[in-house]
């Protein structure tokens, strides 16, 4: 794997530039140059090169019983306005109280990003009118939120294979947590807003990384490895579908050297997929915008994933004062460590920072590492176990129940399960094929009882669900190996006398050819024979 | 019956004197006879009767749950009730219905008081003379009284005596009216800037605001979230003890409550005073406070110094900024605090429909007074990007100084700090209109609303009556949570000035009780 590099100013930084066929992004990689890092220019003269930043806001919704501050429940799509409370509903009179588990979800998700966490937080009010918002005002952390100056690490593909990974940084400049909105549903034929409250003050940590990445790829991969930590720390499920985890991304492009240009905000981004296209898609419109002499405006755009492209948000047009002030009804938040913990306190009254830490799960990163050292997998088929939930504990029990050793074990895997599962749209959890039963095949392959022709046959038969063992299907389609010799030297036999041609051609030096012979045997024999044992068979004949 | 104070008829309940439907019913009655003073905005006549009814059983079964069970109280109408009306004297929450109750009224139900009904204040209690609401102004029980209409209604123009009524001042007016003109035992009251020690003053009545976070808010409509404190008012201090004992301590539905639990307690009778140091804030001798009341509040010191007590002058030198800091975090916190009001979720929704910001402007337009509007309007202003740190901040930041006057003074040794409530007695109806509410707020909170800004607790005890024959009130201020010494200074107070009673032709009518223990001497 390429030496870690950090994404701001880092060596790695794409080119955009106009090229002779338009405005295609070129992709090249530019060598580290100036003090900056800034990029160097793809082509030797003509137009100054673009640097294209970006910037995320990541909304977690926060894996939790119940709302931020109200005791009612957290259920993704119950019936509307089914779990709202009076505070929920800002009944004059009902106050904020702060929920244990979302603090404690927001430290750990701070931990994870090597943030600093900040043993006294605040809250405050962020004021507008919208018909989802029933008290009128987000309660948000602005002035001092819970985690600040983390970092994440993330890695990408620099061409199409798998092979050449790089890793990069992205500052986490802070987390704060705040309270989710309602829904409103807008009927605009019959005029009519319906307002669903259920989403609202359901538990939120917003991450904001700097503007360290320079394309959608590097987002999107920064997104997805925020996506598996929060999922592992149980922080979030983060799933862009439902809502729980959405990406705005901030995008502005300049000339190196020069200060960051006028950045747009895309918002409505519901897929990793569609953030790298959305994010890519701004920096083209920036720089042609730029490039026509136009200029970049401060606004907020969504992205249309129909068209593919970013369009203006016109509810958000004009300058919003959001008027912040302190929440008067919460005091600041206090969180302790093993130094300032009050005697007589347990981590079940107060949170403790410390506490946390130490049952921090193993991060993906970590994960990673140790699945690429105990298994002597290559570090990018461990992205990939990690990046389907459950195929790491899939992979692990194959391992566990086969003696076939984990490298080949994993080819299995990516090769034939995974690629089956996304043809089928179907998730490990719903393989029809168990970990014991691929274990079960996987092991007849490995006592050399069928052949891996064999082995792929039964798992065809495998894929249907049917309840039938790997070895009564060998048994019923009569693939174990041919373990009679005499047998197998006819059949032979048989293939060189078929093949005049061929025999002439190895006789006189062209061993390939025997390859070709080795395949008839297997074809005639139905994948029945042990191509090793074949070639031995033919050789003997033949060059003997 | 009805004149007796809480502990009294409390303990006419216990030997069987009354029985609490009996006391109900009468309150009732009187509440019908005195309804010409719109103390009350919701009587929940049938709900009262019944929980009497309940607390009768308890008392027939030997087993009342406290000194409160069935005794008739009323709460002010910025308390969230469960079934009943509550509407900030507001058109934007006629008709709103709680589903739930504040916890201060959740607390005295469950220890069987009888909730007589909801009472008048202004419009989401901004304002300071109970006049300022959609239900009309709250008219003082005093204004009717022998004292008041021998010494000023002119004899001879019977026809003027209408207009010559006075305010109760507020905004707990409706509070303070109710427990002066006897038709409850207790109320509750909200103090923000002195709305409960104002009316209290004006009533002759005990107000107590306590400190900030030994009550919980939960439930009542918030004013200003960072001072808002439900305030008790009293007969006696005896009886704010008591209210004070069966709301205080933690809530863990009000993130702002302290910790730790209270602990109810009794007063002791103070006969030595020579330990105590009285501080008299010297800035409190403020422009507009009347000669009368100036006499009372140096009278009042040396009755003090005269028993032995170290008195003693302070200086509170912020206090001079403490109004406009006030009005700048007051207006902020309104506005934030109103915008909830949009008319989608509950209470007054308007007509228009044009688009949902049109709704949300004519639901405002019409829901809320102009003094509610304009506090908005200028609380948004001082929160706007540009204005913050001018305003809002530097308002904080006073507000800290003025909090530090107090923690020094308290400091060196001073007990309790000694000052006016209001700068005069009740004024008339007619006089207190041609100011306009933010003028009064602002002269009619200057000696209040300090103890608001420091979180301290403070008690308005009636002391004597003024040359017009009304009641003037002098302020306690204690240090933080020190209630009991407190409390125990104001009693030994209302021992010796033995303010008189109100005399009322309305409640001679309804009483016919045994406790006619005429006040005679008194201070003035």
């Amino acid at each position: 794997m390429a030496a870690a590099v950090r994404g701001c100013g880092g060596v790695w930084r794409r080119v955009w530039q106009r090229g002779a066929g338009g405005l295609a992004p070129r992709g090249q990689r530019a060598a580290a140059g100036s003090a900056r890092g800034a990029a160097v220019p793809a082509g030797k003269s003509g137009p100054a090169p673009w640097v294209p930043v970006v910037g995320l806001e990541i909304h977690a919704q926060i894996s939790s019983n119940s709302k931020l501050f109200s005791g009612s429940q957290v259920q993704f799509a119950a019936p509307p306005n089914s779990v709202v409370s009076f505070f929920d509903a800002s009944l004059p009179g009902t106050l904020p109280v702060i929920n244990r588990r979302c603090v404690e979800a927001a430290v750990m998700t701070g931990l994870a990003l090597n943030c600093s966490i900040n043993k006294r937080s605040l809250f405050d009010r962020k004021h507008y009118f919208y018909a989802d918002l029933p008290a009128g005002y987000q309660i948000t952390q602005q002035r001092v939120p819970i985690a600040v100056n983390g970092s994440l690490s993330y890695s990408l593909c620099t061409d199409n294979k798998m092979s050449q990974m790089v890793t990069k940084t992205v500052r986490i400049k802070q987390i704060q947590l705040e309270q989710d909105s309602g829904k409103s549903l807008h009927d605009d034929t019959r005029s009519q807003t319906l307002v669903d409250l259920n989403r609202a003050g359901v538990g939120l940590m917003e991450v904001v990384m700097e503007p360290d990445m320079c394309c959608g790829e590097e987002a999107a991969a920064a997104v997805r490895e925020l996506q598996l930590i929060l999922q592992t720390l149980g922080s979030s499920h983060a799933v862009m579908a439902e809502g729980q985890l959405r990406v705005d991304a901030n995008v502005s492009v300049h000339h190196p050297g020069e200060p960051y240009g006028v950045r747009t905000e895309v918002k409505n981004i519901n897929s990793i997929r569609f953030l790298a296209k959305a994010v890519d898609y701004e920096i083209q419109r920036q720089i042609e915008e730029l490039e026509n002499g136009g200029t970049i405006l401060n606004e907020t755009r969504a992205f249309d994933s129909k068209l593919g492209c970013t369009v203006p948000m016109r509810d958000k047009e004009g300058k919003q004062d959001y008027r912040f002030m302190p929440e008067p009804n919460l005091p600041p938040l206090i969180l302790y460590d093993a130094k300032s913990l009050p005697a007589n306190m347990s981590h079940q009254q107060v949170v403790n920072i410390d506490w946390i830490h130490e049952r921090l799960p193993d991060l993906p990163s970590v994960k990673r590492a140790k699945l690429v050292e105990q298994y002597g997998i290559l570090p990018e088929h461990s992205f990939t176990l990690l990046n389907e939930d459950g195929l790491t504990e899939f992979f692990e029990n194959v391992v566990k129940q086969t003696q076939m050793k984990p490298k080949k074990v994993i080819g299995w895997i990516l090769n034939d399960l995974l690629s089956y599962l996304n043809q089928h749209s179907l998730t490990v959890k719903e393989s029809p094929v168990s970990s014991s039963i691929l274990a079960d095949l996987l092991n007849l392959l490995e006592k050399k009882e069928i052949s891996s022709t064999a082995a792929k046959q039964v798992l065809v038969e495998l894929w249907k669900g049917e309840g039938k063992t790997p070895l009564e299907i060998v048994k019923e389609k009569k693939l174990e190996l041919i373990q009679d010799q005499g047998a197998l030297e006819q059949i032979c036999q048989a293939v060189i006398d078929g093949q005049e041609n061929e025999v002439m051609a190895i006789k006189a030096g062209n061993h390939k050819v025997l390859n070709k012979l080795i395949g008839l045997v297997q074809r005639k024999t139905q994948g029945r024979s042990n191509p090793v044992l074949v070639k031995q068979l033919l050789e003997k004949k033949l060059l003997e | 019956m009805l004149r007796a104070s809480l502990r009294e008829v409390s303990a006419a309940l216990k030997e069987g004197h009354v029985t609490p439907t009996e006391l109900c019913q009468r309150c009732l009655a009187l509440i019908k006879s005195t309804k010409f003073l719109n103390a009350y905005i919701t009587v929940a006549e049938e709900t009262a009767l019944k929980q009497a009814e309940e607390s009768e059983k308890r008392y027939r079964t030997g087993q009342p749950v406290g000194v409160l069970d069935g005794i008739p109280i009323a709460v002010k109408d910025n308390f969230s009730t469960a079934g009943i009306e509550t509407t900030c004297a507001s058109e934007m929450l006629k008709g709103y219905i709680p589903p739930y109750s504040a916890t201060v009224v959740q607390k005295l139900l469950d220890q069987g008081a009888v909730l007589l009904g909801k009472t008048n204040l202004d419009e989401f209690a901004m304002g300071s003379g109970s006049t300022d609401g959609v239900f009309g102004p709250v008219r003082n029980p005093w204004s009717y009284s022998r004292q008041y209409k021998e010494k000023s209604v002119p004899k001879s123009h019977p026809e003027d005596e209408d207009s010559n009524w006075v305010i109760t001042g507020g905004s707990s007016g409706g509070s303070a009216a109710a427990v002066s003109s006897f038709t409850c035992f207790a109320a509750l009251g909200s103090d923000t800037g002195g709305s409960t020690r104002n009316p209290a003053a004006h009533c002759g009545v005990v107000g107590l605001k306590p400190t900030y976070g030994l009550i919980s808010r939960h439930g009542l409509i918030p004013l200003v979230n960072s001072m808002d404190v439900p305030g008790i008012l009293t007969r006696c201090v005896d009886d704010a003890a008591v209210v004070l004992g069966s709301l205080a301590g933690h809530d863990p539905k009000d993130s702002t409550t302290i910790q730790d639990n209270f602990k109810p307690f009794e007063l002791p009778n103070l006969t030595d005073v020579s330990k105590l140091s009285i501080g008299i804030p010297k800035e409190y001798h403020a422009p507009g406070l009347s000669s009368e009341i100036l006499a009372l509040w140096s009278k009042a010191a040396d009755l003090f110094k005269n028993a032995g007590a170290n008195v003693i002058e302070v200086s509170l030198p912020h206090t001079r900024y403490s109004i406009v800091c006030y009005h700048v975090l007051c207006t902020a916190e309104v506005a934030s605090n109103m915008a909830r009001f949009d008319g989608l979720e509950y209470g007054h929704r308007s007509d228009m429909s044009k688009s949902t910001e049109s709704m949300y402007a004519a639901t405002r337009r019409e829901g809320f007074n102009h003094v509610v509007r304009g506090r908005i309007l200028s609380g948004n202003y001082f929160l706007l990007k540009q204005n913050y740190e001018n305003y809002f901040v530097k308002a904080q930041k006073v507000r800290r100084l003025i909090a530090n006057d107090f923690m020094k003074v308290f400091r060196s040794g001073v007990d309790i700090l000694l000052t006016p409530t209001t700068l005069s007695d009740a004024v008339p109806y007619i006089e207190f209109i041609k100011e306009d509410n933010r003028t009064r707020s602002a002269q009619d909170d200057i000696l209040t609303q300090a103890a608001n800004m420091a979180g301290l607790p403070a008690i308005s005890v009636p002391t004597a009556l003024s040359e017009r024959g009304l009641p003037v009130g002098l302020q306690f201020i204690g240090r933080s949570f020190q209630e009991k010494q407190l409390l125990t200074v104001a009693k030994w107070f209302e021992k010796q000035v033995k303010f008189p009673m109100i005399q009322l032709e309305e409640v001679k009518r309804h009483d016919h009780g045994v406790f006619q223990h005429q006040k005679s001497a008194s201070f003035s």
